[in-house]
């Protein structure tokens, strides 16, 4: 067993883990452990923006900034975290452009500032220019001006090192009330490099969680490859529980049939819908911020326009992305590689033409649950010391139902600084906890079993046949029936997982080992998405339920917490356990949602 | 600033057959994958597959069709697959190009299409080679902002054109695409290559940038951008249409005039 010791270990390289890196490699002792290359990860395809009230178009405040971001997840938000999100936005875009981050710039040469969908000005009345951003490949910018800046701080990273387990220890811990309960501790994590095939145990003061999201669950997909949960899923293995899994976001204009985002600035820039009549269809569901209202919103009359016959194409699948109104200079200066992808993979020209766009699986809402310090929760109140989450694979919750355009790049960015700061001051002064002997036991047991299957069923096949179910049934539309039915689907797809087989044995680089374990974590994540959504009898944001079609604050105004529940007690379903816990209010008393 | 745009119609005429579309045929196609994993051979090799693909696929389709159904042991690297992560840069028919941007149908596939690993970099297995060598020589250029004055309360200020002047170069993916298309690289690995500069560039010609000299004393090296032949691999190679031999042109002036 190979162990590394150090003060900090981040586990994940994109936005979050890097702002994580910066802050606590300057305080403490860290490492990065991705799966990637850092410049690989996935916060390079964000496009739109980052928003903050910078105010530098327009009146804007981080107060309205709240606002729209309390409602946009249809007041699910903890709202003292959307305040801390809101307020130290400013601070977070200010930061990355001294790190050198490239922002396009206004006539007076300040951030330059544009629309986005649900950011608006005064609480509603019209939509404000607050998203920061460079072309429409901010993400980019972002991922490449943080690694930059790891490489200033000379940040150590293990690069192609896949956590595959978290080290957790529990101690008989008493609270005020005299009931007694398991206090987690952290004491590091368990990896597996992609070069050599060998385990690595890296024992820390401070864990930071900041793999991303899981978007491979799903067949259509704005996500990378990689993205397949697997913080969510170590975490969840190791007792923890994950929050409002039953919120995802389809983003609207996936590139039609192929999932590839083109970013919500296009209609913050005046692109809009129309269906097959070429009618611009989002003034019926929107009236007041119609095309720039909230993606599940659009996501939802996309699909609904569809299915009432007035989809386009051949199969009439899908709507059109209208970009023809617009100057070509405009469209090259605002949205050069959108457009550029329209040309290359679907062979349409944006000047002339309009786009084939569906909406496409995009962002967990939910995730590893954190206080708005980026501590986990091992439950309701308790804080696991020393273990911390930023980004999308946590939920703080600032997205609530539904995540507003940008805020993601602004949660990595606000959270991920939290984060890091978080757990080097916490190293400062805490003991390691003790690496059990027998640490890396479980992570070899769990790799020597896929690299010696020889069963019949094929990792593709079974991940083809749970992203199909996925998408057919716990998309934008879910109902009981479609949920159950994808439970039977996911249980079943369990069964034939353990009849896989690999046909690469070897110790070098065995990505055909890897898409196994990750499928793993794939299987776990879709079927705790799926027991959550069937538990949440409402509609509200992201989920929508035909069979209850409107928001039920009596019942659910309540995030949910989703448990491994290995003894399957009764009340728990495919050994998932269901509890809530409530959410937090400041300022802003839950109104009907409408733009 | 945004410009206005005048406020589109409610409802308009669709032209026929918008959005494309119709059946999408599909087609065969023999995909050859240059193979070596020297846990098994010292030997590399050419393996065929015969694959059947549709109108829109790349050739990162076809080699996860080849992965997935019939050799689960073809390694290669990958992660955004439509252009932006830069993890599947290789040689296709010849050309250094990202497999998750080449179409298959853009491809002449009446002939085995050829993918092997890019040139210049140590082959780990299969298209995956090592990119340690790149990485150490972007690192070098200290590819980062410098600024010695006092940091503003708000945002340093940067006119809409000094912005614009290293706009190019800020769209490198690091994909080594350009670096490993350049003959120079290939003979002499020592050489910064093409990437590296390209991201020296995107700092040197930064408005807000103050080390701008201390990057062209470390091209001024040897191996740095002299070693340039202008050969025009590398804008060629860019999958992000980046004008590299430009870049690094301008940085050449620039060490000669140390003028920015």
């Amino acid at each position: 067993m190979q162990v590394h010791k150090y003060d900090v270990v981040i586990v994940g390289a994109g936005g979050a883990g890097m702002r994580a890196a910066i802050e606590s490699g300057q305080r403490a002792r860290t490492a990065v452990l991705t799966k990637l290359y850092p410049t690989r990860s996935h916060t390079g395809a964000a496009q739109g923006g980052m928003c903050a009230a910078l105010a530098n178009v327009e009146e804007d405040n981080w107060e309205w900034h709240t606002f729209d971001t309390v409602k946009g997840g249809d007041y699910l938000v903890d709202q003292d975290a959307a305040e801390v999100m809101a307020k130290e936005a400013i601070d977070a875009v200010l930061d990355l452009e001294k790190m050198g981050l490239p922002f396009n710039r206004t006539p007076e040469g300040k951030i330059d500032q544009r629309r986005f969908g649900g950011h608006t000005r005064d609480h509603g009345k019209s939509p404000v220019r607050r998203a920061c951003y460079a072309a429409d490949r901010t993400g980019h910018m972002i991922l490449q001006t943080l690694y930059q800046n790891c490489v200033k701080h000379n940040v150590e990273f293990y690069n192609e090192y896949y956590v595959l387990d978290l080290l957790i220890v529990e101690e008989d811990a008493t609270r005020e009330d005299g009931s007694t309960y398991k206090q987690k501790r952290v004491a590091g994590v368990v990896s597996y490099d992609l070069a050599s095939g060998e385990i690595h145990v890296f024992q820390a003061k401070s864990v930071v969680f900041a793999s991303g999201g899981v978007g491979k669950v799903f067949k259509t997909t704005s996500n990378a490859h990689t993205l397949t949960g697997d913080g969510m899923g170590i975490a969840f293995r190791r007792g923890i529980p994950l929050e409002d899994m039953e919120f995802f976001q389809f983003h609207p204009t996936g590139l039609a049939g192929l999932g590839i985002l083109l970013s919500e600035a296009a209609r913050g820039e005046g692109a809009i819908l129309r269906n097959s009549d070429g009618e611009r269809f989002m003034e019926r569901y929107a009236p007041t911020i119609k095309d720039l209202a909230p993606r599940d919103i659009v996501a939802r009359s996309m699909a609904n326009e569809v299915r009432e016959g007035r989809g386009c194409g051949p199969n009439k699948d899908y709507v059109l992305l209208d970009l023809t109104h617009l100057e070509p200079a405009h469209i090259d200066a605002k949205l050069p590689d959108i457009t550029e992808f329209a040309r290359t993979y679907l062979g349409v020209e944006p000047y002339t033409d309009p786009v084939p766009v569906f909406p496409t699986a995009h962002y967990a809402m939910g995730g590893i649950p954190t206080t708005i310090k980026a501590e986990v929760l091992q439950d309701n109140d308790t804080v696991v010391p020393g273990l911390y989450a930023a980004g999308e694979v946590a939920c703080v919750s600032v997205h609530g139902s539904n995540r507003l355009g940008t805020n993601s790049l602004l949660d990595i960015n606000v959270f991920g600084k939290r984060a890091g700061i978080a757990a080097a001051e916490y190293a400062k002064t805490a003991e390691y906890v003790e690496v059990p002997e027998d640490a890396d036991q479980f992570t070899i047991d769990l790799i020597e079993q896929v690299r010696s299957a020889n069963g019949t069923e094929r990792v593709a096949q079974l991940r083809k046949e749970l992203q199909d179910t996925m998408d057919a049934n716990v998309q934008v539309f879910r109902s009981e029936q479609t949920l159950n039915e994808t439970l039977n689907v996911i249980a079943s797809l369990r069964e034939r997982y353990k009849n896989i087989g690999i046909q690469d044995r070897g110790r070098r680089f065995n990505l055909d080992l890897l898409e196994a374990v990750e499928l793993g974590f794939l299987l776990d994540m879709a079927q705790v998405m799926t027991v959550a959504a069937l538990h949440r009898e409402e509609s509200r944001g992201g989920h929508f339920r035909e069979d209850f079609p409107d928001r039920d604050d009596e019942k659910f105004m309540k995030h949910s917490m989703a448990y491994k529940d290995d003894l399957a007690t009764s009340e728990s379903v495919a050994g998932i356990r269901l509890e809530t816990k409530p959410v937090i209010f400041t300022r802003y008393e839950p109104m009907v949602r409408k733009y | 600033m945004t410009a206005e745009t005048v406020e589109p119609a409610s409802k308009v005429e669709l032209a026929p057959g918008v959005g494309g579309g119709g059946e999408i045929p599909s087609f065969d196609i023999t995909l050859k994958v240059r193979r070596y994993n020297p846990e098994v051979s010292e030997e590399a090799h050419w393996d065929d597959f015969k694959l059947t693909m549709y109108g829109t696929d790349r050739v990162l389709d076809a080699l996860h069709k080849a992965k997935w159904e019939h050799d689960g042991s073809v390694s290669f690297r990958r992660s955004c697959a439509h252009g932006v992560c830069g993890s599947d840069a290789m040689r296709i028919n010849g050309r250094n190009r990202l497999a998750c941007k080449t179409l298959l149908k853009d491809l002449d596939t009446s002939k085995p299409i050829l993918v092997e690993p890019i040139k210049g970099l140590p082959v780990e297995k299969d298209l995956i080679v090592d990119m340690e060598p790149f990485f150490q020589s972007y690192r070098e250029i200290m590819p980062f902002l410098i600024n010695s004055g006092h940091e503003p309360t708000r945002e340093r200020l940067q006119s809409a054109e000094d912005r614009e002047r290293f706009d190019d170069t800020t769209k490198c993916i690091l994909c080594a695409a350009c670096t490993s298309s350049c003959p120079v690289f290939w003979t002499d690995g020592q050489y910064f290559g093409p990437a590296a500069i390209v991201n020296a560039h995107r700092f040197i010609f930064d408005s807000r940038d103050d080390a701008g000299d201390m990057r062209l004393e470390i091209l001024n090296d040897k191996e740095g951008v002299w070693r340039c032949r202008t050969v025009f691999n590398c804008t060629e190679a860019c999958p992000r249409g980046i004008q590299v031999t430009k870049a690094i042109s301008e940085v050449k002036n620039a060490v000669l005039n140390r003028k920015i």
